[in-house]
């Protein structure tokens, strides 16, 4: 058999694994062979991955890929190492719609765009009214994928609904949540599908100054996005109800609330990106003064396939209030970590255990929505994932991020993480974020080094609820979740903390000391040359005041001799 | 104009592209001076006072001058926990330095980064963008020692 077309994942991820030096190498080797460099397949742990179509139309995908020249030719020939396909029971459960393109179409090519059904979504609504494509996503019952879920389809109508000369439309691509990479994904693999979305949009408001409100921390979905726009303009696709508009891309300058509409918009002016109060609704009053929508990235990336299968068609997958498909970036103690694409509805057990490959037993929890999410412990994995379920349980469903908490991980330490994200992150505006999250972080503090009192929690709860009610804007109202969640599910690992000044899981440096077990342990010495503090004696004894909780030896020691314990007994 | 900041000019002076102008700043300065301050504030016509405002803002701009070798020490999930706050420590006895200080002689200077993508090799640190892993106190002696003789 013989290969027509080589593709490579080299969205940012399979750059980081090595993706762009296995392209040069294809390149210089697979003579004839046309090599291009694709987007994301959202399989993070094979990366870097290769896909060799063949002339019969069969795809061949291989993992792991290196840059050397038997890997290259294991590739050409079409060999049997490396060889990669979908787990089956990833496969059963995910639903690829919204992803459909990443990693199948060239990111810098229209026409491959094109080719593959793109911009049909934008023809068949310039075949409507722009009253008929507002109707359409409001039969869709498309949410706003940003975190907060306000539907688009009303969100449209209102801006659509208003009278002026100019109006704005920006799409948030201002992607904060440390874990969450879903934005950045869809804008590097299928820059077209967001501004795609981005001008049925216009058309069906009325807006002529589009914004891409994009993280600096970005720059390969920066340059795929800047090239895509060229085309359009190009194309002259950017003139809409006889009109041109105008797409302009803003960097951000590194500041979480500015995922906030009204911190976002005040940073587009070139000011500190402070939230204000709502109304005036950005669809009344947004930048400078104009009538202003903001989307996020995922949302405008579900429009097209809208306007292309049609309002009603996408409405029937999902649950009643929560309809199409999600994208989910599950990070953290699991297998097969990624991008993952599934149905509204989906459970989050079969995300975790049957798409991410979890091990049921070693799982405790899973943080969703990032910092401004909650937890929800291994017993209520059977929630469906949709807006209404997650908030029910003190979590939200936010942009996307999963992260897969071990059963080895202090819930304690988990929540003071978090808390020490939000508490620098607040933008000082209202008092109760910028002086209540410090509180919080600080008792948090206290409580991990073992100083915490039994009053402490107590405190947590009261302040907590507090900061939610005292702030103004989403980052206040969520940024004591993390702390509630965890208080909810896992008081005891608090308790155990300030009544006992022990950690269950032994992670709390403060509280745990380090002990050579010397039924275990081989005299190897191994642990004595790793210390960098020289904390372990001639006798193998560890000096529990020299020690720093490093883990060197913890990791050096070859038959595992060295527990982590608590520090009373 | 023989001003250093006269690559201003390529932006529209509407106070709405004061970042996109400090970003340009901070590119080719690495960092803002009060200088380029004065400068911005002439070509966007926005008092000095609110564009110091909107630097210390945004976690992007840096207002003192960094050192010929950049140290950013992670402190990503996985760097936290694999002792992050060791590096730290370290370095602050090594090079008497905390995060967001340059050292006198503008040799190094260090920050804490959120992620640098290598969570498998943690704990990390970049040297002027060079990934230096797995460290350990031996290790980034010899890793500094190796800088300072650059």
């Amino acid at each position: 058999m013989k290969i027509k077309l080589l593709r490579v994942g080299v969205a940012s991820c399979g750059v980081a694994a090595g993706a762009d030096k296995v392209l040069a190498k294809l390149r210089e080797k697979a003579a004839g062979i046309p090599v291009i460099g694709v987007g994301c397949l959202g399989h993070c742990y094979a990366e870097p991955i290769v896909e060799a179509v063949t002339e019969t139309g069969e795809s061949v995908f291989f993992r792991d890929v290196r840059d050397t020249d038997e890997a290259v030719e294991n590739i050409l020939s079409l060999g049997v190492e490396n060889r990669f396909t979908v787990p089956e029971k990833r496969k059963s459960h995910e639903l690829v719609k919204v992803l459909a393109l990443a990693g199948r179409v060239d990111p810098t090519d229209m026409d491959d765009y094109i080719a593959h059904g793109g911009y049909e979504g934008l023809k068949k609504a310039l075949a409507l009214s722009p009253e008929e494509v507002v109707e359409q996503v409001k039969i869709s019952g498309l949410r706003g994928r940003g975190g907060g879920g306000f539907p688009t389809g009303n969100k449209w109508g209102f801006l659509a609904a208003k009278k002026a000369d100019e109006k704005i439309l920006i799409c948030n691509a201002d992607e904060g949540d440390p874990g969450a990479f879903m934005d950045r994904s869809l804008m590097e693999s299928v820059p077209h599908q967001v501004l795609e979305g981005m001008l049925i949009a216009a058309y069906a408001t009325g807006a002529t100054k589009l914004f891409i409100y994009c993280r600096a921390e970005y720059p390969m979905a920066i340059k795929h996005l800047k090239i895509a726009i060229d085309q359009i303009r190009k194309a002259k696709l950017d003139v809409l109800n006889n009109r041109e508009v105008s797409i302009t891309i803003k960097e951000g300058a590194g500041a979480f609330v500015c995922g906030e509409e009204t911190a976002l918009i005040a940073s587009l002016e070139g000011k500190r990106g402070t939230p204000r109060f709502r109304p005036p609704f950005p669809t009344d009053s947004g930048y400078m003064g104009h009538p202003s929508m903001i989307n996020n990235v995922e949302t405008f990336g579900n429009v097209p396939l809208i306007l292309r299968e049609g309002g009603e068609a996408y409405a029937k997958i999902g649950t009643a209030g929560s309809k199409g498909t999600k994208l989910f970036a599950l990070a953290g103690d699991l297998a097969n970590p990624g991008l993952v694409e599934v149905p509204m509805g989906t459970t989050i057990a079969e995300i975790v255990f049957e798409i991410g490959g979890a091990d049921r037993d070693k799982v405790k929890a899973v943080q969703t929505g990032g910092p401004s999410g909650g937890c929800i412990p291994v017993e209520l994995f059977d929630t469906p994932v949709d807006y209404d379920s997650l908030k029910a349980l003190g979590a939200i469903m936010g942009s996307g991020g999963m992260i897969v908490i071990g059963k080895d991980r202090c819930m304690v330490e988990t929540a003071r993480y978090f808390l020490d994200f939000t508490h620098r992150e607040s933008c000082g505006k209202c008092t109760f974020c910028r002086i209540g999250t410090t509180r919080m972080f600080e008792t948090l503090e206290r409580i991990v080094a073992g100083k915490g009192k039994e009053s402490d929690l107590a405190l947590l709860e009261d302040l907590g609820k507090k900061v939610k009610a005292g702030a103004l804007c989403g980052l206040g109202q969520t940024a004591p979740n993390p702390v509630l969640a965890t208080l909810r599910y896992y008081r005891h690992e608090y308790e155990a903390h300030v009544k006992e000044h022990r950690c269950p899981v032994h992670q709390c440096n403060a509280l745990v000391k380090l002990e050579i077990d010397p039924s275990k342990c081989i005299k190897c010495r191994l642990c004595v040359k790793t210390c960098p503090v020289g904390a372990i004696d001639g006798e193998l004894r560890i000096d529990e005041k020299k020690c720093t909780r490093c883990n060197s030896c913890f990791d050096v020691c070859p038959k595992k001799a060295i527990c982590r314990t608590d520090i009373g007994e | 104009m023989d001003s250093p900041f006269s690559f201003l000019e390529k932006v529209s002076p509407e106070p709405n592209n004061l970042i996109k102008g400090l970003q340009l700043i901070q590119s080719a300065e690495g960092y803002v001076s009060d200088d380029a301050i004065r400068a911005a504030s002439a070509h966007f016509g926005v008092p000095a006072a609110e564009i110091e405002g909107v630097l210390t803002f945004y976690a992007q701009f840096k207002r003192v001058k960094p050192g010929k070798f950049k140290i950013a020490v992670c402190d990503g999930t996985a760097c936290h926990i694999k002792g992050a706050p060791q590096v730290h420590e370290w370095l602050r006895q090594e090079i008497g330095l905390v995060p967001g200080e340059t050292d006198k002689d503008g040799l190094f200077s260090l920050e804490t980064v959120a992620c640098l993508g290598c969570c498998s090799l943690a704990p990390v640190m970049s040297v002027n963008g060079k990934v230096h892993a797995k460290l350990d106190r031996k290790s980034l002696k010899k890793i500094l020692r190796e800088y300072a003789g650059k």
